[in-house]
Parts: structure tokens; sequence; C-alpha cells
């Protein structure tokens, strides 16, 4: 049992308590630190595959700029305690078998594809950190046109936003 | 003997991390004395005066208390983040120590550098991955005191540290285009030089804008004077740690202590050319500034203990006088010399900029609401931005007109 396993194990549990914990935590507040809990399990893990950029953008865009942003907007509402209904038959009969089956069928996927031998030996293994650079330049290179097409759909977002909260005047 | 040598990473990092720690409650404790004693000073005070000599013992006592007081927890507050909050501030704060290298990397043991817990390729990233989680110290502590003034101080500290932010961190990325690297460790090497052979290139030079709209952001995102309105008296009491009590907020105090070692540790790296020695190498006799500065404290320290202080007071001048003299006298080993110079001349940037902090907070009066929002959006973000563009299209320049 190497030390990257353990700290694997470790992160992937609190991030499955953090996403159960999110379904079923009452107070908004709760549910929102689970999903910081999350999150920051997941750069974790982006840390062990080597991705010190993506773990450190991670934390930074999800963790600190946009759950705060969640929290703040609870914290303005004062939103109470969440009320329940009675769960949902449909949900007990078909939504918990389905998703089992999708669980069994991403672990099996997993299990046999490359990608998940890939993803088991980095993680026993040294991975090699990716640069900085070599991320920048495959970004505005290889990957410009994505890369600016989001930017675009994201300034559309902001000023959707804007439009919406003008809408008074 | 096995053990160390076959996992050396392990040994030394856990070594580094509990001597950073010793180190750095130690400093946090009597950072507290050093604020009250400067600020004292500057009211024409005496400040701590009767606890030790000089008040030294002052933080000690000040930790007895905490520790000692009631522990109280208003009713129906959320017990598990109410408990939480405290936590995570400190936690964060300190964390960020790891990636402040104090030396050269050259200082090694084991094959692994002494002066530095975690020298990461992109050491600024995290570091503002890390301080932009501080936020939620702050805004839980607000929250789950379930109490008028700890939510508004809540609300009002997040918005003025998520508008500063911005600033904050486009006021560093200049010093990132002109180093072309986000490793401490680079950052600091790629300063070195003299321009006429003794005005250090140091970053804060070409990027002096970028300095000033950084310091201005730090003091809000520390929430410190004249930007802190967080724990604005006459309005909020004590803002968002106002139901904190006994250690929870000792807690929060040695946060925004650590806070501000962090900032000041930052600008220093960035803008103050890090470990770098501002005298040029040949002059050699400024290598014997750590010795020569220490035994002048022993010097000044015994002229006290001989004439001014009296009674137990005497005894501890005696035991720190004896220190200073001894670690200044080891500091003239030449082995010890040259591995000194590194942090002193750190210590001594991230000090004078500590300092420059603690005189702000007694010169500039508190600023209103409004006008700290409107200064955060309207000044320093263009401001900073502007600093930004100006030095990519420099930096940019030769390329466009080779091509052209």
């Amino acid at each position: 049992m190497t030390l990257p396993f353990i700290v694997f194990f470790v992160c992937a549990f609190l991030a499955v308590l953090g996403a159960v914990t999110l379904i079923l935590a009452r107070e908004p507040i709760h549910s929102a630190l689970a999903l910081i809990l999350v999150m920051v399990s997941l750069a974790v893990l982006y840390l062990l595959l080597g991705a010190e950029f993506i773990a450190a953008v991670q934390i930074i865009v999800y963790a600190g700029a946009i759950m705060v942003l969640f929290v703040f907007v609870i914290m303005l509402l004062n939103a109470g305690v969440e009320e329940r209904t009675d769960y949902s038959k449909l949900a007990k009969y078909a939504g918990l078998p389905l998703g089992m089956f999708l669980l069994l069928a991403l672990a099996h996927w997993m299990a046999h594809s490359l990608i998940g031998q890939q993803i088991a030996n980095g993680v026993g293994g040294t991975n090699a950190a990716v640069s900085t650079r070599e991320l920048s330049a495959q970004l505005f290179q290889k990957y410009l046109f994505p890369f600016e097409a989001t930017s675009i759909l994201i300034l559309i977002a902001i000023l959707g936003a804007l439009v919406l909260a003008k809408k008074d005047e | 003997m096995d053990f160390i040598t076959q996992h050396p990473v392990l040994v030394v990092s856990l070594a580094k991390i509990v001597g950073l720690m010793f180190l750095l409650m130690t400093t946090l404790a009597y950072l507290s004395w050093f604020e009250r004693k400067v600020i004292a000073h500057i009211q024409s005070r005496w400040g701590p005066y009767y606890v030790g000599a000089h008040g030294l013992l002052q933080p000690l006592a000040d930790g007895v208390k905490f520790l000692f007081k009631e522990d109280l927890t208003p009713p129906g507050a959320d017990r598990f983040v109410y408990i939480l909050a405290p936590v995570l501030a400190l936690t964060l704060a300190l964390t960020t120590l790891a990636l402040i290298p104090f030396g050269p990397p050259s200082v090694q043991w084991l094959g692994e550098s002494t002066l530095i817990v975690a020298n990461s390729s992109i050491g600024l990233m995290f570091v503002f991955a890390i301080t932009s989680m501080g936020v939620y110290g702050v805004a839980l502590a607000g929250w789950s005191s379930n109490s008028k003034y700890p939510l508004l101080g809540g609300l009002r500290s997040s918005a003025q540290m998520i508008s500063y932010e911005v600033s904050l961190t486009l006021a560093v990325v200049g010093v990132v285009l002109l180093s072309g690297t986000l490793n401490f460790n680079e950052m600091i090497a790629g300063q070195s030089g003299y321009y006429y052979r003794f005005i250090p290139r140091w970053n804060v030079g070409p990027q002096i804008v970028g300095f000033l709209c950084y310091f201005m952001s730090a003091i809000a995102e520390t929430n410190r004077a004249p930007f802190d309105l967080p724990e604005g008296e006459t309005e909020l009491v004590g803002g968002f740690h106002t139901e904190y009590s006994s250690f929870k907020f000792a807690m929060f105090f040695m946060a925004e202590y650590a806070n501000m070692i962090t900032v000041s540790c930052l600008a220093t790296i960035l803008f103050f050319g890090g470990w770098l020695s501002p005298f040029p190498d040949s002059w050699t006799f400024m290598r014997y500034l750590p010795p020569a500065g220490l035994l002048a404290l022993a010097v000044y320290l015994a002229y006290d203990a001989a004439v001014l202080v009296r009674g137990i007071a005497r005894i501890q001048l005696i035991v720190v006088t004896t220190g200073a003299l001894v670690i200044g006298l080891a500091c003239l080993h030449p082995v010890v010399l040259s591995i000194i110079q590194g942090p002193f001349w750190f210590l001594l940037k991230v000090g004078l900029i500590m300092f420059f902090y603690v005189w702000t907070r007694a010169t500039l009066p508190r600023m209103r609401y409004d006008q700290l929002m409107s200064f955060g959006w309207k000044f320093l973000l263009p401001v900073s931005l502007a600093n930004l563009v100006i030095t990519a299209l420099v930096k940019v320049w030769p390329l466009l007109v080779n091509h052209g």
C-alpha cells in the first residue's frame, strides 16, 4: 500500500461522503459545504494524477469563486431548512435500479477500458507533472477555437444575467 | 536510521512542517505585542510594559487568558459550522505559509531543500487557491452565530474580500508576465542583478503601479485598517466574530495575523526580490549585518538590564541578552553565516512590510462602506487591469515589431 494509494482512497471516500451529504442535508449551507468538500477532494485527486495547474484552477474557480457566491446568496436570502415531501414512488422503483445499473456499467467500463487501466496505473506509479507552459501552449495553439468560443459563451451568460437583473428599469 | 534514508522527502517535510509551525505560532503571538508596541509609540504611549521586561511576556499572558475564558456558544447556533469556521480560517491561513520560500533552494538537508516546505512549480497559483477559500471562515462564522450583527458583518466582509480578490490577483499577474513563471524560487532568481551595479533589479521598479494596487487590495483582503469594516465597532459591534469567545476568538485573531504574514511574504517575493540581498556581492561586509545587528541588540538589552529595569524583568532581560549574544556569535561562523543570509534578508523585508501595515493602521481612519466598494471596483480594478495590459504590451512589443 503506497502513500499515493492511501491518499487516493481517503480523498475518494471524502468525495463520495460529500456527494451523499449534499443530497441528504436539510440545511442549504450544509449542502453547500458538502459540495465544497467534493470539489477540494477532486482537486487532490487531480494533484495525484500530476495535474497541478488543473488542481489549483479547480480550487480557485469552483471552491473559491462559485461556491463562495452560493454560500453568499444562501446567507443573503437567509434560506431556511428545506421542507421534505414524501419521497416519490417513481424514484424508489425506477430510479434506484437504474442508478445501480449506471454505477455497475461505469465500473465495468472503467475496469476494461484502456483509460481505466491507465488511471489505475497512474494512481500507483509516479506521474510526471504537466508543466503550465505545455498546457497553455496546447490551450492557445491546438485548442484555441474551443477556448475562445467558451469565453464568448461565458460572456453571453454574464450579459444575460445583467439583462435579467436590470429588467425593472 | 533506515527509515530516514529511505524516505527523505517524508522525514524532511515533516521536520520542516514542525519547525515552521513552532516558529509561526511564536511569531503570531509576538506580532500582537509588536503591533501594540508600534501603535502605542505612534500615539505617544508606552504600550504593554508591566508583564515582563518591555511587556515581553504579554503574549504569554494573553494566551493563558484566552485558554481559560469561558467558551460560549449562542443558543440556536449551528454547532458544527460554528466550530468549523474558526478552524477553517486558521488552517487555511497557516497552510499558505508552506509554499513560501524563506531562503535559496541551495540550502539543503538529505538532498531536500530546507527553507521551503513545498516547492511547487505553480506556488503562486496554490497560494491564491488557498487564500480564495479563506472567505469561508468569515462567511460561515457570520452565518452560524445565529445573531444579527455577525450575519451583517460576515456578509459585509465576504463581499469585501470577494471584491478585492479580483484586483489583488490582477495586480500580481503583471509580475507573472515579467518573470514568465509561477514558481517562487524562479521568480526570485529572475530578480537578481543590479542597475548601475548597486540598485537591485527588483520587480517593484517596473511594476510600481502593480505593487501599490497589490498592497492596497491586500490590506482590504486581510480586513485591516483602513479597510477593517468587518469589525467596525460603531456599526457592527465585533463583526463576524461578535459571538466568539475564548480560544475560538483567538483562532480568528491568529488567522488574521497569519494572513498578514502571508500577504507580506508574497509582496516580498513578487516585488522585493525575496531572499536576495539588496546589496551587490562585492560589498562583502554586508554579509556580517545579521550578527552585527544581533550583537548591537544584545548591547542595548544589556544596557537596559544594567540601568533601567529592576526585579524579575531584569533576570528575564539577562536571559534574552545572553540568547542574542550566543546566536549573534554563532552567526559569525562561516557556515552559519552563509546559511543565514537568505532567511535574514527575507524576514527583514517581511518585517518592514509588516511595520508598514501597522503604521497604516495607526495613521488612517476607517473608510465608509460605499467608499470602500467604489474604491475597489471603480479605481483599483481599472488601474490594475490597465497595468496588466501595459505590461503585456511591453512584453510582446519586440515580437510585434519584428513581425511587422
